[in-house]
């Protein structure tokens, strides 16, 4: 399995801080901060990994992950979703739309590279 | 010895002295020269038909027989007398505002008008009294025969004779009461002829009561000496019987029909009350003054075995004292006629006005049809009721064998009519009694008295059997006639009184308490019970009947004033008649009745026309009060419809806060799911290089500036975040006092302009149009300069032209001031619009600085100070506009 990564997210820094984190692992790190766009870019991309914040502008995360999941091609894809909300009730929508892992921001660096190599070792 | 076709000659010849003076006061009072008719003292001499033939000879047989006690009968009615102030006024007040004809009226009328009711009391009253006008045929029998023979005894047929007394009276009777009939039920000529008669009574008896203290035992003290020595003379009190007679004779006193007549119905001012409350208790005093002197010399003088009964005419007679005896017989003669004549004026009354009257207008089809030949009717019925009241009395007398003691007949009697006693007082003191009560009371008590008191009286196996008086009814002990529920060695007068009283009594009040009167019961009782509150000054008995004024007055309250008019002016107009009323005719009351019953119903509407044309005892008053009943009834249903309406509303209101509490809960949970994103946001990006700049071996130097300046950006971004938050709250909360301040406008759009650009690296161009008028402010200049610098801020950050440009204008409206922002940027998309001044809404927020809070904190500041900020719409650029009311804008100097 190759390590090409797909980042959602729209916040610049929180994207410059994962892009850091993953490259110096060894992942090729694409990013993409429009929600709207984002699910043609994953299938057009087809990346090992996306990294998927739960709230875009144009669409959320969550819309996204569903519709993803709807097409069996993308149904065992490592999908890692971030959010920031807090609320309980996200993470059990996400977890029935087929999330991977769920992480609440602020994260800490280990455990975001934990869930990775986690989920990187289940797919192979 | 004067021969009894003398005595039957003088008789007649006093009847007929009666009858003139009857006859010339009645012309006299026809003539309006009447006034002395009606003085306090006939009003006094008239009560005194309380003392009847009993009293006159029974009270010396009852001291001769039982010593002291017969002053019970005189203790009773000057107990009621002496404390006239708390019943008796109030009798006779409510019997003359209601116009009461009689007792069986005062409470049929107090009972909501109930005929069943008069029907029944008139019935008890007759049978009540009939052993009573039996007595007085035995005393006038009696004392005639005394004259006959020697010994009274033999020579005179004392069944025939008392036939002969009851005709007599009879016919004398209907000639003195029912020669004329006017609906007051007031008789002139009868209260001064039994004024007259009080006189002739008292003068007899007084007369009878010197002869004996001065002419026989020959002054005072020897008088005093043999009443000492004599049996009599010792005060043997049965206390007891003492307390049941007292009560007895007061309450009879108050319920005796012939009472109630001339005590109520033939009261023509409620002051003679006054008078005739020591008057009368000084009258019977003087009545009862030689009755222990006479029955002490009559049982010392006459032989043995001889009836003491009659002491009063045999001891002047042993005396050879004939003229005195005459004068005697006079006396008791007049003693019974009076009574006899009163009392069946009062019962013939009762009878043609509830029981004969009722028949026979419901057995004609035009029942309600008040014409000439009523009165005949009436007329008729009261000669017809008052040959039927003595001949029932003179068959009482045949049958009860007219052996039977004075004394103990009246007390019959008088137990008798004591039973109207609870349901008349309860009627006139408390407003909770009821129509059944009082049914079940008399009923209960008529049928104790009966059974324990009349039908004993006519001997063991008369009426009822010896078993039933040994082994009680059927056989059931307890039910024995002299010994109720097993009760026995009772004297048999207080076991009567004291179980029907009691009986009636318990009965009246506990049924009343389980029954509900109905409205017309609920309208008399009130006005019966607080007639002194309702009546200033009784009314007249003269008073008219129903008028087309009156007619109208009641219509108006009903139907409402105008309506009322038209109804009488159409009316008016068809007889030709001029003006507003119209005659009562028969026809027009039968209209008025249908238009009456839409609004009140059928059989109020027939109830008040009747009663308001034809009824005699009905006062308009009441009518009235039924009126206005309805009108409160009419307002409460309309205020409950109001009540309803306002009900329905108040469910509205409260379903309209849910939704809006609902809608409220929906937006806390958003605006909180916003505030987490917007704090953890910043949060993630300093922990997550914090994390780096710790973990990381050998990270370049620019790295480490570069990510230190993140945090630092970041860490900016999280305060200005709380402190949006911390003063959007308090502007919201309304906590926020303003720190009003004299300022000009320009000056303060300077000064924003210059902080905004100082905090900003992006270059804006803001252009301030000149030309514009110096404006003087009185208002918060920080808080207008914080809604400057937003905006300013705002155009720096999401202008997206090439050469970012701000233009500034101020504006002057009649009632306001205007200062307008005018970019050149991308116009914010329509759908966008609304939403600019929410919380957190971003748009186009590409650096991701803003919270969002900015033109929220910015409206809530314009709404504080008065004014207000808008976002025009256009189609290129963005304009806001921050409107200030005129009052923050002072004149320009």
């Amino acid at each position: 399995m190759g390590k090409h990564v797909l980042l959602v997210e729209d916040e610049l820094n929180i994207i410059e801080a994962i892009r850091f984190l993953l490259s110096r692992e060894g992942w090729q790190v694409d990013t993409h901060s429009d929600g709207a766009t984002a699910l043609a870019t994953i299938k057009d991309m087809r990346p090992d990994l996306v990294v998927l914040d739960y709230m875009l502008p144009g669409k959320s995360g969550l819309d996204i992950l569903t519709e993803l999941r709807a097409d069996p091609a993308f149904q065992a894809l490592p999908v890692l979703m971030l959010t920031a909300r807090g609320q309980s009730r996200d993470r059990e929508m996400a977890e029935r739309a087929g999330v991977s892992r769920f992480m609440t921001k602020p994260f800490s660096n280990t455990e975001v590279m934990t869930a990775v190599r986690d989920l990187v070792q289940l797919a192979q | 010895m004067a021969s009894v076709n003398q005595l039957i000659a003088v008789s007649l010849g006093y009847v007929a002295f009666l009858f003139a003076i009857a006859f010339f006061a009645e012309r006299a009072a026809a003539r309006g020269r009447g006034g002395w008719l009606r003085s306090p003292l006939v009003y006094t001499l008239s009560l005194s038909i309380y003392c009847t033939a009993w009293t006159f000879y029974g009270a010396v047989g009852y001291a001769a027989r039982s010593g002291m006690e017969f002053v019970t009968i005189y203790l009773g009615p000057s107990l009621v007398m002496i404390g006239w102030w708390w019943a008796l006024r109030k009798l006779v007040r409510i019997g003359r505002v209601h116009r009461a004809t009689s007792v069986a009226d005062l409470i049929s009328a107090r009972y909501g008008k109930s005929n069943l009711l008069a029907i029944v009391v008139t019935v008890m009253a007759v049978i009540g009294v009939t052993p009573y006008i039996a007595l007085q045929l035995q005393s006038v029998t009696l004392s005639l025969s005394i004259f006959s023979g020697p010994e009274g005894a033999g020579s005179l047929n004392q069944f025939r004779a008392a036939f002969w007394v009851a005709f007599g009276l009879a016919i004398f009777t209907v000639l003195f009461g029912t020669r004329n009939l006017n609906a007051n039920e007031r008789h002139d000529g009868v209260v001064i002829a039994i004024a007259v008669e009080a006189v002739v009574k008292l003068v007899a008896l007084l007369a009878v009561g010197v002869f004996v203290v001065w002419g026989i035992a020959g002054g005072l003290g020897p008088m005093m000496d043999r009443i000492d020595t004599s049996p009599i003379g010792q005060w043997n009190m049965d206390r007891s019987r003492w307390v049941a007679l007292t009560a007895l004779s007061a309450a009879a006193f108050l319920a005796l029909p012939r009472m109630f007549q001339v005590m109520v119905v033939e009261n023509e001012d409620e002051r003679h009350l006054q008078i005739a409350s020591w008057a009368f208790p000084l009258y019977l005093m003087l009545m009862s003054l030689f009755v222990v002197p006479i029955a002490v010399i009559g049982l010392d003088l006459m032989p043995a075995g001889s009836n003491p009964d009659l002491f009063v005419l045999t001891v002047p007679l042993s005396e050879g004292r004939v003229g005195l005896a005459t004068l005697s017989f006079l006396g008791g003669f007049s003693s019974a006629t009076s009574m006899v004549i009163v009392a069946t004026l009062a019962l013939s009354t009762m009878m043609s006005n509830h029981v004969v009257m009722p028949v026979w207008l419901s057995a004609r089809a035009e029942g309600a049809q008040v014409s000439g030949d009523v009165r005949d009717v009436v007329i008729l019925a009261r000669r017809a009721s008052i040959l039927m009241i003595i001949g029932l009395g003179y068959l009482y007398y045949r049958f009860s064998g007219g052996g039977a003691a004075l004394a103990a007949i009246g007390l019959i009697s008088f137990a008798g009519v004591a039973q109207f006693l609870p349901a008349m007082l309860g009627g006139i003191f408390w407003r909770g009694a009821t129509r059944w009560g009082a049914l079940a009371g008399l009923v209960v008590g008529f049928t104790v008295w009966v059974y324990c008191s009349l039908l004993p009286s006519f001997g063991p196996g008369a009426v009822l059997s010896v078993a039933t008086f040994d082994n009680g009814l059927w056989g059931i002990g307890w039910l024995r006639p002299l010994a109720l529920f097993g009760i026995e060695g009772i004297d048999p007068t207080v076991h009567a009184v004291a179980w029907s009283l009691t009986l009636n009594t318990a009965v009246f009040l506990i049924v009343s308490l389980v029954t509900f009167p109905e409205p017309l019961e609920r309208l008399q009782g009130a006005q019966f019970v607080n007639v002194f509150d309702h009546s200033t000054q009784a009314r007249g008995w003269d008073a008219a009947l129903a008028t087309s004024e009156d007619l109208m007055i009641m219509t108006q309250r009903i139907l409402g004033a105008e309506e009322a008019q038209i109804l009488f002016r159409a009316e008016a107009r068809r007889q030709g008649v001029h003006g507003q009323l119209p005659e009562p005719t028969q026809a027009f009351l039968q209209h008025l009745e249908r238009e009456l019953a839409a609004s009140v119903g059928a059989a109020t509407a027939h109830a008040m026309i009747s009663q308001l044309v034809g009824g005699a005892s009905v006062s308009v008053q009441e009518l009235m009060a039924v009126a206005d009943e309805s009108a409160q009834i009419l307002e409460y249903s309309n205020r409950l419809e109001a009540k309803s309406d306002e009900l329905t509303r108040t469910a509205r209101q409260l379903r309209e806060a849910n939704q809006k509490l609902t809608a409220l809960s929906v937006q806390k949970d958003a605006f909180l799911s916003q505030i987490s994103h917007e704090l953890r946001t910043p949060m993630t990006s300093i922990r997550s290089f914090s994390e780096i700049l710790r973990d990381t071996e050998g990270l370049g130097e620019v790295e480490q500036t570069k990510y230190a300046s993140i945090i630092h950006g970041e860490a900016i971004r999280l305060t200005r975040l709380l402190d949006d938050l911390l003063d959007l709250s308090v502007l919201e909360n309304g906590q926020v006092s303003l720190n009003l301040d004299t300022g000009q406008l320009g000056d303060v759009l300077a000064q924003s302009i210059l902080t905004a650009q100082a905090g900003s690296a992006r270059h804006l161009e803001v252009v301030r149009h000149p030309g514009e008028d110096p404006v003087r402010l009185m208002t918060d200049l920080d808080r207008l300069n914080q809604v400057f610098i937003n905006l300013i801020t705002n155009a720096q950050k999401y202008c997206d032209a090439a050469e970012p440009r701000l233009e500034i204008d101020v504006r002057r409206t009649d009632t306001a001031v205007e200062v307008v922002f005018r970019d050149n940027g991308t116009p914010i998309a329509p759908e966008a619009r609304a939403l600019i001044f929410e919380k957190f809404a971003r748009i186009n927020d590409q650096d991701g600085s803003g919270a969002g809070l900015g033109l929220a904190i910015c409206r809530e500041i314009m709404t504080r100070l008065g004014g207000d900020i808008t976002l025009d719409p256009t189609l290129k650029g963005n304009v806001f506009v921050v409107r200030l009311p005129q009052l923050a804008a002072l004149a320009a100097q």
